[in-house]
Parts: structure tokens; sequence; C-alpha cells
């Protein structure tokens, strides 16, 4: 059975519906990370686990127990916050001991774990300063390490790195992510941040308006996304319409051309008009091989990116971007040539709903 | 100098004026006891009277009782204001600030209504009932200082975080208000008790109609009866006061990292 299930969790403030119908189940030790825009519900749900809100409906289980009505303090729960929320009037040892100290730990075990704590945080000689003097990544590299101290049964972070800048994000993400390996701790992380989502976790759980899109590992959510909302929220994507042919076939008319998808397009009809997206690093400037998809377009626009090319083509009324391999000897169309773009049956994505 | 920073100047210099001729003037009648020569003969006379030493004893411990009780109530009160009923804010703001519009004397007739000698509650009755009826009234009148400074200290700290990151270790709502946020919003604390404590000391009107022997019916009595007594105790008044408000500064502005050990 899974570790943390959450089933048909509800919230509502006043009339507002902020989280409808929320149902996952995450597994032990797994890394999950919420997806989503500003305002879709993400730290609702986080602090519904934490025991900060209570849902309007739905049930909470931690370790198969029932939580939903349990008390905060209750919970064994680590929280890192996007503002760090160390306490100012402790030295660092004395936040990360905070926790053992509350559960009435005698004091050489605590300063034992500290030690070890602090020296998992990489900052083995901080222990004595006050949270003020010291940097953001600091800050909550110790706000980690006093919410994995008291050994919780889960780690939650609200956007724990959207305060930091670039550099130190990826450092410290990474250092997360090992720290949370190492220690085998249930995660559940949330971020707005597609990137930082795709590289840190196990699964990811596209939110929208306070619902589920789409649950994957990175790949799943990033090669297959299911609605338009997570093609367009996960990375860049081009979206057209197209017309089912044959179903079966997992033919589709573009105007007057024709392109077929791998497998047969499920639930659909002929006649039908459906949501098709393509990455742009799925389009090709190399001719079709066989069984392939091709497309007249006219070339808009070329912006050299460094390792990649990126082109702006026409295809009717619709725009394509195309990231082509900056290649040696590669000939780069020129605005307003015709080309021919290629791509794999594989990479045609039909998605659900329009 | 430009012709704004002559008119700053002008105007700072103008209001110095207005408020330091008085007090100059003042001090120097406070010095003039002694015929023909200046002389602290007026403070001497003044510490000297058991009066004086009796009166501001009695208002001190009374201050500091104000401000105990005052501390005691007001903290949780704007802790879980904040925490929990924030749509309550408005409500109890208004009600804080209410012995500002309200007068001393509108006050103190309802408490002699209320608690009376005829009254179910008889504290006028007894000495040690009417001290305590003293200094319920002065909490009243210091909770728009105190409320104002804990609940600014509260915003500043962003209590409900610290609140939920204690919780989230395991911690119950009294440790936490003890360890986690008064700690942190002590400077709060200590500039409402100053302020209160300004306050009671000079406080004439609750204590002259509950007739109890504090500071503020003693500096009147002294006012009606000698020549150069009250201007010394104006002198010594004044100075008390600027104590305390320089005590704040001293408390609520030095550097947090000063504040925090
Ligand atoms: N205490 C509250 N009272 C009323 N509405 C709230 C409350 N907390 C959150 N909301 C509303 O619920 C919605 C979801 O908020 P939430 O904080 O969960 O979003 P989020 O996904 O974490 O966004 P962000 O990425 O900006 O942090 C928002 O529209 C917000 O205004
Ligand atoms: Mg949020």
């Amino acid at each position: 059975m899974s570790f943390v299930t959450l089933a048909r969790i509800q919230k509502s403030f006043g009339h507002a519906a902020v989280v409808k119908d929320f149902t996952l189940a995450v597994e032990r030790g797994e890394f999950v990370t919420f997806l989503g825009p500003s305002g879709c519900g993400k730290t609702t749900i986080l602090r519904m686990i934490a025991g900060f809100e209570q849902p309007s409906a739905g049930v909470i289980r931690i370790g198969g127990r029932d939580v939903t009505h349990l008390r905060a303090n209750r919970r064994a729960i680590g929280m890192v916050f996007q503002a760090y929320a160390l306490f100012p009037n402790m030295t660092v040892a004395r936040n990360i001991g905070f926790g053992l100290k509350v559960a009435g730990k005698p004091a050489a075990e605590i300063e034992a774990r500290v030690a070890e704590m602090l020296a998992l945080i990489k900052l083995p000689d901080l222990a004595g300063r006050y949270p003020h003097q010291l940097s953001g990544g600091q800050q909550q590299r110790v706000s980690l390490a006093r919410a994995l101290a008291p050994n919780p049964q889960i780690l939650l972070l609200d956007e724990p790195l959207s305060a930091l800048d670039a550099r130190i994000r990826v450092a410290l993400r990474e250092d997360i992510r090992a720290l949370q390996r190492k220690l085998g701790i249930t995660t559940i992380f949330v971020t707005h941040d597609q990137e930082e989502a795709l590289s840190i976790s196990d699964r990811i759980v596209v939110m929208h308006a306070g619902a589920i899109e789409q649950v994957g590992t990175p790949a799943e959510v990033y090669n297959r996304p299911k609605t338009r909302f997570v093609a367009s929220f996960v990375g860049t994507l081009n979206t057209f319409a197209g017309v089912v042919a044959d179903p079966a076939a997992g033919a589709l008319r573009l105007g007057e051309t024709t392109i077929f998808t791998r497998a047969p397009i499920e639930g659909a009809r002929a006649g039908e008009t459906r949501m098709l997206a393509l990455r742009p690093e799925a389009l090709s400037l190399e001719g079709a091989a066989d069984g392939a998809n091709a497309l007249r377009v006219v070339i808009e626009d070329a912006s050299f990116l460094g390792a990649v090319v990126r082109l702006k083509a026409r295809f009717g009324d619709t725009i394509l971007l195309a990231d082509v391999f900056n290649a040696v000897g590669l000939a780069l169309p020129q605005p307003g040539e015709t080309v021919e773009l290629s791509f794999r049956r594989e990479d045609v994505i039909v998605l659900e709903g329009d | 100098m430009t012709r704004g920073r002559f008119g700053a100047w002008a105007a700072a210099g103008l209001g110095a004026v207005y408020f330091l001729l008085p007090l100059i003037a003042t001090f120097e009648f406070s010095l003039r006891m002694r015929r023909g020569q200046y002389s602290f003969d007026a403070y001497a006379a003044v510490f000297a009277s058991g009066g004086f030493q009796a009166s501001f004893l009695y208002s001190t411990g009374l201050a500091l009782a104000t401000i105990v009780v005052a501390a005691a109530l007001v903290v949780p009160t704007a802790y879980f204001v904040r925490l929990r009923l924030p749509h309550l804010a408005g409500v109890v703001e208004f009600i804080t600030l209410l012995p500002l519009v309200i007068p001393a004397i509108v006050l103190v007739f309802g408490y002699i209504r209320l608690y009376g000698s005829s009254s179910f509650l008889p504290l006028t009755s007894t000495s040690l009932g009417a001290d305590a009826l003293l200094m319920f009234g002065y909490v009243g009148l210091g909770l728009p200082y105190m409320y104002r400074s804990v609940d600014t200290a509260l915003q500043a700290i962003d209590a409900r975080t610290l609140t939920e990151a204690a919780e989230s270790q395991g911690a119950g709502s009294l440790r936490i208000l003890f360890q986690v946020i008064l700690p942190n919003i002590r400077s709060g604390v200590l500039s409402g008790a100053f302020l209160t404590f300004a306050i009671v000391i000079g406080e004439f009107t609750f204590a002259s109609l509950l007739d109890r022997p504090a500071f503020g019916p003693y500096l009147q009595r002294i006012g009606a009866s000698r020549a150069y007594e009250p201007a010394a105790l104006a002198v010594i008044a004044f100075a008390l006061t600027w104590a305390c408000l320089g005590l704040i500064q001293l408390v609520g502005g030095a550097p947090q990292a000063s504040t925090r050990r």
C-alpha cells in the first residue's frame, strides 16, 4: 500500500473551490513534485498534508493511518518554507535541534544529531551563527536540516528555491535530491518551475485550477503530455488542430497534407477535430525517413541559440517552432524559403479534449 | 544652502523653540529657590519630602504591575488574532483604540459605578481593591500603545510562518508562544511597556478620583501649594518620560543582532 494517500480531497475558502477532487498515492521513498501555475492550489494541498489546513472533504493517510484531523504537531512531518522561517532568536544549532528538544531527547543525543545534520548540509562550521548572519542559500540548507533532524515520516518543501539566485538554486536542488536519495525519505516538492520539476522528481503531478491534469515520470509528462495545458506548461510546444481521417490507421488531415500517428487514435471518430502537439526538437530539416511525416513550410525567421538553431516556420495559418542542431555544414534556410520539416510518427501527440 | 533646506531648518528651529523655551524657563525658575543665586534647593526639597518618595514608589509599583498584566493580556490576544482570527483584526484594533477616544473622566466614573461600595463587586471599599481597580484601569489606558507595539512586532517577524515551522517540529501552542514568538517580539513588548510606564507615572484623573496616593495627584497638590518645587517636579517628570522614550529607542531601534542575544 502507498505510504501517503490523498483520497478525493477538496478544499474551499468561502465560496471559492481551491482544490477539487484531488486523489494521489505517493510511494515510500518517492520524490513527487507538484507543478503548476501560480494560484492552482499547490501550497494549499501541501498545507493540508502538513496539517495547517483542514480539507473540506476527503481523507489523508500517512503510513496507513488516517491523519485528516490530526494536529500538525502530531504528524511528524518535516517542512521547508519558501521564506526559510528559521527561528531568529536561536543559533543554527538550536534551530536544528529544536524538534529533538521538543521530543524530549537528551542533550548529548541532540548535539550528536545536530553535528550529523550540519555535516549533511555541508555547513559544519556555522553551528553558532544566528540566521541573520547567513546567506539565503545557507539559511535554506539549515531549514532543510531542521526539517530532517527529527527523522520525519515525510518531507514537504514549498518552493524552497524560488527566493534564491539561479546558480545557488541549481546547486541546492541537486543537494536536496542527493540527500533525499541517501535518506530514502518520502518527499513532496512544490514548484512552478518546469525545469526544476523535470530535473528533480521521480514523478510529477501537473496541476491546473485545483485539479490534477496529469501524473507521470518527467519523461512521460514531457514526451506524452495528455492535455493541451500540460503540453504548454511543460516545455515549449507547437499545438495545432487536425481532422481525424482514419482513427484505426492513425491518419489525420492538416489541410492538404495527411500525417500519421504511431498508434490508432483512441476514442476518435472520422471527421472529428483533435488538438495535436509537436515538440520543437522533434522537427527536423533532414529529409523524411520511410514512414515519417513531412510538412511543407515557409521559413519566417531563424535564430541562432548556440547548440541549436530555432526556426520559425509558417504552415497554413499555424506558426511552428523547430529546434534543429547546429551541425557543421548544415545550410540554414533563409527567411522566405520553402522547406520540408519532417518528424517521426511517434512524436505526434494527440491531446485529450480540445 | 538652498531655499528648501533653509525653510526646513527654520521650521525645525521654530519647533525646537516652541518646545524648549518653556522647558528652559521652567528649569531656570526651579533653580531660583535660594534668593540671589542658582541652586538645586528645590530639587533637594522635593527628594527629601516623604510625599515624593511614597507616591513615586507607589506609582512605580503600579506601573510595573500594569505592564505585567497588560503584556500577559495583549501578547496572546494579538498573537491569536493574527494567527487564527485575522478577519477580527479590525474589530480588536478598534476596541484597543477606545481608551484614546473615551475621556479618562468618563472611564473612571464608569468604574466607580460598576465597582463602587454598593455594587456587586465593591472594589473601592478596600484599599487593595481600589489599587487593583486603578491598575486594571491603567491596563485599559495603556492598551492602545501596548497592542500597537506588540502587533507591529508580530507582523515584522511573520508570526504565522514561524508558528507553522515550530508546529511541524512537534511544538505545542504554549511552547511556541514562549520559546519562538515572545523572544522575537521582545522589543515590541518593551516599547509598549515603556510607553505604559510613562502614562502611569504621571496619570492624575483615575488616581485622584479613586483617591489613591499616586504620583500624579501628588504633583497636582504640590503645584497648588508651593512655588519652586512644582517647577523642579515638572523637570523631573519630563526627564523620566524622556528616559523612557530613550530606552524605547535603545531597545527598539538597535539592530536586530544586539537584541536577539
Ligand atoms: N486562506 C485563504 N483564504 C482564501 N483563499 C485562499 C487562502 N489560501 C489560498 N487561497 C486561494 O487559493 C488559491 C490557491 O492558492 P495556493 O496558495 O494553494 O496556490 P499555489 O499553487 O501555491 O500558488 P503559488 O505558486 O503562487 O504559490 C489561490 O487562488 C488563493 O487565492
Ligand atoms: Mg504556493
